[in-house]
């Protein structure tokens, strides 16, 4: 380390004022830096909130009718609706759809990974992991809306392959590489002391995940799913492309639906600027923001309890 | 063999239910690779009529249904590299901030929350955000520097998080050593710290290369447009306060907005995208590896 400088140039008396400002003034920024984390989340609600306010005080706009009517007719002449319901609904589905795909082969995966498999292969495979997570998410929907439509189209016979399942498919693969390397982290966080024990009472690998480590690392899988699910809640691009354009509420897989996110993004270009549309969808955004704050809270929090213990 | 060593119904029942356990999870973790294979190959054998270094260089002819992708790469390196210019400083500074100044207590607690819910937000949000903050609030208006801030604060907290990685792997031994010479926790991050992790950071600022570059929604409605004329090869076609075109919403518009595009032409898009964006990720990967091999301690 020549680099170091000695220990008699660096003593304080030694310093200069410049140089006592300067350091000064440096941990002072270094200080606003870390520190700005908090600013952007706070302007980024009040920014998206301040485009949307204007709409929660006129006139014929109501909260309930916002949140709980499935009637969304923003550029209606004559009837105006702006109600959401049927948006969230459609968020819900296919979360729920890519959660119920990406779940179990997560966190299998997660298991493998950590438990059953040699140090070489899993290098390997948390190279594609990571690699599977970089994919951005306009070429996922592009995916969804070439190959797996068609795919799906053929393998059922439904008229368009933009759907819940399609969009549910897609979401389900951008959400496995989150829910593997946190389950992996919780995995690996158990301690080798709590297999060692198994191992000794002559448990095969098998019964040590189930009976040893699934409940020693409850809280941060949940938290790997958690995360998993406000990947998929957030979502836009990938779901705008798959899931087809109907606002209406999905009554079996094969239907087509519309996302939260996937609204703002396919109307946010034909509002315009200052109109009760445009705020509209703002109010969604400021919706969205809250969803995934409260999701990732309440994982940090259950991935905090591990760590108490 | 069934003599005194043979295995009784437990152990056989529990040497079954460990194989089946095996092979279960070995499966679904190869059904994560699969699908990545699939659909690379997919891709590119779909795009191969169209790639070529021409198609990169070379400008979308007739109303875009045909010719190459410039003015959007161009404009996604000009988008990714502002960004960076921006998000790095600010990103290092505040892992710096969290891993070596950062004290224990409530407020710290909250910047770590603030920072893994920056994470968290969707980034159809962040192009609200960038949209009432830069375009409007800043009058930047449509632009490229509006279009960059966004995508920079969307990326920090990619950089906040493996800096803040890359300097938790030098050991507190290293820290101690400096200070009890009688150096300043400063002088002990420039002397000691920074230049231990600097190849631990540079693989971060890659990370976020390739995040920023495959974003769409928050360079949409922030500064990127369908399309933007470019001379053919030009490296500087666009100014800071211009709209340009990005390669994400390129193929986007390829893909659902124009009607009767030369077939392979969205395909190679995408191929060009995931591309570049994989071999980027792969750079760091590699670099990490490197890394790891040589750590002396």
């Amino acid at each position: 380390m020549s680099s170091v400088p000695s220990p008699i140039r660096i003593a304080r008396a030694e310093r200069s004022r410049a140089a006592v400002l300067a350091e000064k003034a440096l941990e002072a920024l270094i200080r606003l830096s870390g520190v700005s984390a908090i600013l952007f989340v706070a302007a980024i609600f009040f920014f998206v909130l301040k485009e949307a306010a204007p709409v929660l005080f006129s006139e014929g706009f109501s909260l309930g009718q916002f949140l709980f009517s499935t009637e969304w007719y923003p550029t209606s002449a004559n009837n105006v609706r702006y109600g959401t319901f049927a948006l969230t609904v459609g968020t819900l589905s296919v979360t729920a759809l890519a959660m119920l795909i990406a779940v179990p082969f997560g966190l299998g995966a997660a298991i493998y990974l950590s438990e059953f498999c040699k140090p070489r292969l899993r290098e390997t495979l948390k190279v594609v992991i990571e690699l599977l997570s970089a994919i951005p998410s306009v070429v996922w929907g592009f995916v969804g809306l070439t190959v797996m439509s068609k795919l799906i189209v053929n393998a059922t016979g439904a008229p368009v392959g933009v759907n819940v399942l399609n969009g549910g498919i897609i979401l389900a693969l951008m959400s496995v590489p989150v829910i593997v390397s946190i389950g992996e982290d919780a995995l690996k966080a158990v301690p080798d002391s709590f297999r060692e024990a198994g191992v000794a009472l002559g448990a095969t690998r098998w019964q040590l995940v189930y009976r040893v480590l699934l409940p020693a690392a409850r809280n941060g899988l949940l938290a790997a799913v958690l995360l998993g699910v406000g990947r998929a809640v957030g979502e836009t691009m990938a779901v705008l492309m798959a899931t087809g354009h109907a606002v209406h509420i999905p009554g079996s897989l094969l239907d087509s639906v519309r996302t939260l996110t996937a609204n703002i993004a396919a109307e946010l270009g034909e509002a315009p600027s200052g109109s009760d549309h445009y705020r509209v969808l703002f109010l969604t955004g400021t919706l969205l923001f809250l969803i995934t704050l409260v999701v990732n809270l309440t994982a940090d929090f259950v991935v905090r309890g591990i760590r108490r213990k | 063999m069934a003599g005194r060593f043979a295995k009784t119904p437990h152990i056989a029942r529990k040497e079954i239910a460990e194989s089946v356990a095996r092979s279960v999870f070995g499966l679904m973790s190869a059904a994560m690779i699969v699908p990545l294979v699939l659909i690379v190959g997919y891709l590119v054998v779909l795009a191969w009529p169209a790639l070529s270094l021409e198609f990169l260089l070379d400008v979308p002819k007739r109303g875009m249904t045909d010719g190459g992708i410039w003015p959007a790469f161009v404009g996604t390196l000009y988008l990714v590299g502002i960004s960076l210019l921006v998000s790095t400083p600010i990103g290092v500074l505040a892992a710096i901030y969290l891993n070596e100044y950062a004290k224990d207590n409530w407020f710290n607690r909250l910047v770590n929350l603030a920072v893994i819910n920056l994470a968290g937000v969707p980034s159809i949000v962040h192009a609200l955000f960038g949209l009432g903050a830069f375009v409007y609030a800043a009058r930047f208006g449509y632009s490229i520097l509006s279009a960059s801030l966004t995508l920079a604060i969307m990326t920090l907290p990619v950089i906040i998080a493996s800096t803040r990685e890359a300097l938790a792997s030098v050991p507190m031994a290293f820290r101690e050593a400096c200070w009890n010479v009688g150096a300043t926790r400063w002088q002990t991050v420039r002397a000691v710290v920074l230049p231990n992790s600097i190849s631990g950071i540079l693989t971060g600022v890659i990370l976020q290369v390739s995040r920023a570059a495959g974003e769409t929604a928050p360079v949409m409605f922030t500064g990127a447009v369908f399309f933007k004329a470019v001379q053919r090869g030009d490296l500087f076609p666009y100014g800071l306060g211009d709209q340009c075109m990005a390669l994400s919403m390129h193929l986007y518009t390829l893909a659902t907005q124009v009607p009767n595009v030369k077939e392979a032409l969205p395909y190679a898009t995408a191929v060009v995208l995931l591309g570049s964006v994989l071999l980027v990720n792969a750079t760091a990967i590699v670099l990490r590896i490197w890394l790891r091999n040589r750590k002396k301690w």
